[in-house]
């Protein structure tokens, strides 16, 4: 089976600090991969790279095919917006808009129209329980609900792949796990492959299968012997 | 906990038949494991011997067996007496972990492979509870919480002697 996404031998280092050595990652369609690592391995940036938020020093990302780092800005950009969808640890909801608006967002990015947009958020929040928040701003709203808030809007766009860095890391048991329960039910329905970036292991058993970072790089495992 | 501790809880909430008492066990119980008609009377008759439970009824026609059980006063004792002695933490796990760790080191081995490999069974399992929390009824899903967070505590030592395990391997092969 074809990797729907494939990163091979990232580095990057911010100045004289090396955050990926050689990691490796290949995502099928369809599938949930958690990536974990103790606090600083790199995973967080192992993410970044493979999303095409960040440019590795060396290594290759390629989706469907297409090498993210030989795509200019604005085609990065909009490969993005259009196949990805992100989830991250606070949220990153825009406090002047709506639950609502926030959701149409990348879709009002995109060129939709207001009215077909916000159809459309309205129908995921409305999956996602929230629809009686749907005019509340970010600060009206408890952490879990931003969170869930955030995770309609990774999936209006229906992305292939939904890029979640400790998406329930503020959060208490209770609504991480709810959290968790409504992406991952929401990304299977949909077809989706999601990216789950964690340092806990309770977040990492919901995928199907998962890697380890460490300093930097993703090892192959090693026998006993 | 034993089945016969359990039998008095249920008996403790009401007067059961036996058919009822496997019922109930199984559904609080015995997740894994239901128990066997066998099972149910032997204990039953167990409970009845130690004066624990007595016959309240004996419905004859509406089956081979359709005894009505009822705790005594003795037997909310045993019960009262169940539920304020704490469970023993289980430490064994992580014992005989530690011991492959050092025995990994003392041989020259890779400890972190041991590590790993448990990593991955640990994983591994929680996925598996994961997914049966998902289809299951709250009882369900608590009974399954309890075991992710203890093997959450194992997976979190892992990785906390993953960390050491260079200045390990020099205490132990000193």
């Amino acid at each position: 089976m074809n990797a729907l996404l494939t990163a091979e031998g990232l580095h990057k280092a911010y100045g004289p600090t090396f955050a990926l050595a050689g990691a490796d990652l290949q995502l099928y369609a369809g599938e949930i991969l958690s990536v974990m690592g103790p606090s600083g391995s790199g995973k967080s940036t192992l993410l970044h790279c493979a999303a095409g938020l960040t440019t590795p020093d060396q290594g290759r990302v390629a989706y469907l095919g297409r090498v993210l780092s030989e795509l200019d800005d604005v085609r990065r950009s909009a490969l993005r917006r259009r196949e990805f969808g992100f989830v991250f640890q606070f949220g990153q909801l825009v406090p002047e808009l709506t639950a609502l608006e926030n959701v149409a967002l990348p879709l009002r990015l995109d060129g939709v129209r207001r009215k077909p947009a916000e159809q459309r958020a309205a129908a995921l929040l409305e999956r996602l329980h929230l629809s009686d928040k749907a005019k509340a701003r970010p600060g009206e709203l408890s952490g879990g609900q931003q969170q869930r808030v955030a995770v309609a809007r990774a999936l209006v766009t229906e992305p292939k792949v939904i890029f979640a860095d400790e998406p329930t890391g503020a959060l208490d048991s209770v609504s991480g796990e709810q959290v968790m329960d409504l992406l991952t039910g929401a990304a299977r329905r949909s077809g989706a492959a999601v990216v789950l970036v964690t340092h806990d292991a309770r977040i990492a058993a919901y995928a199907d299968r998962g890697i380890v970072v460490r300093d930097g790089r993703t090892p192959a495992r090693a026998g006993i012997r | 906990m034993t089945i016969a501790t359990a039998f008095l809880a249920l008996l403790e909430s009401r007067p059961r038949h036996g058919y009822d008492l496997k019922q109930a066990y199984d559904q609080h119980f015995g997740h894994d494991r239901p128990l066997h008609y066998g099972q149910v009377y032997t204990t039953l008759a167990k409970l009845l011997r130690n004066g624990l439970v007595t016959v309240d009824g004996d419905e004859t026609s509406g089956g081979p067996d359709r005894k009505r059980y009822t705790v005594t006063e003795a037997g909310v004792t045993d019960v009262q007496r169940w539920l304020e002695e704490p469970e023993t933490p289980q430490q064994y796990l992580q014992s005989n972990l530690y011991a492959k760790v050092i025995g990994a080191l003392l041989t020259g081995r890779s400890a972190a492979a041991v590590l790993d490999a448990q990593r991955d069974e640990h994983l591994t399992a929680m996925r598996e509870l994961t997914r049966r929390k998902g289809q299951g009824d709250l009882a369900d899903r608590l009974i399954c919480d309890h075991a992710l967070f203890h093997l959450d505590a194992d997976l979190r030592w892992l990785e906390h002697t993953a960390v050491h395990l260079d200045e390990l391997a020099e205490q132990v092969r000193g």
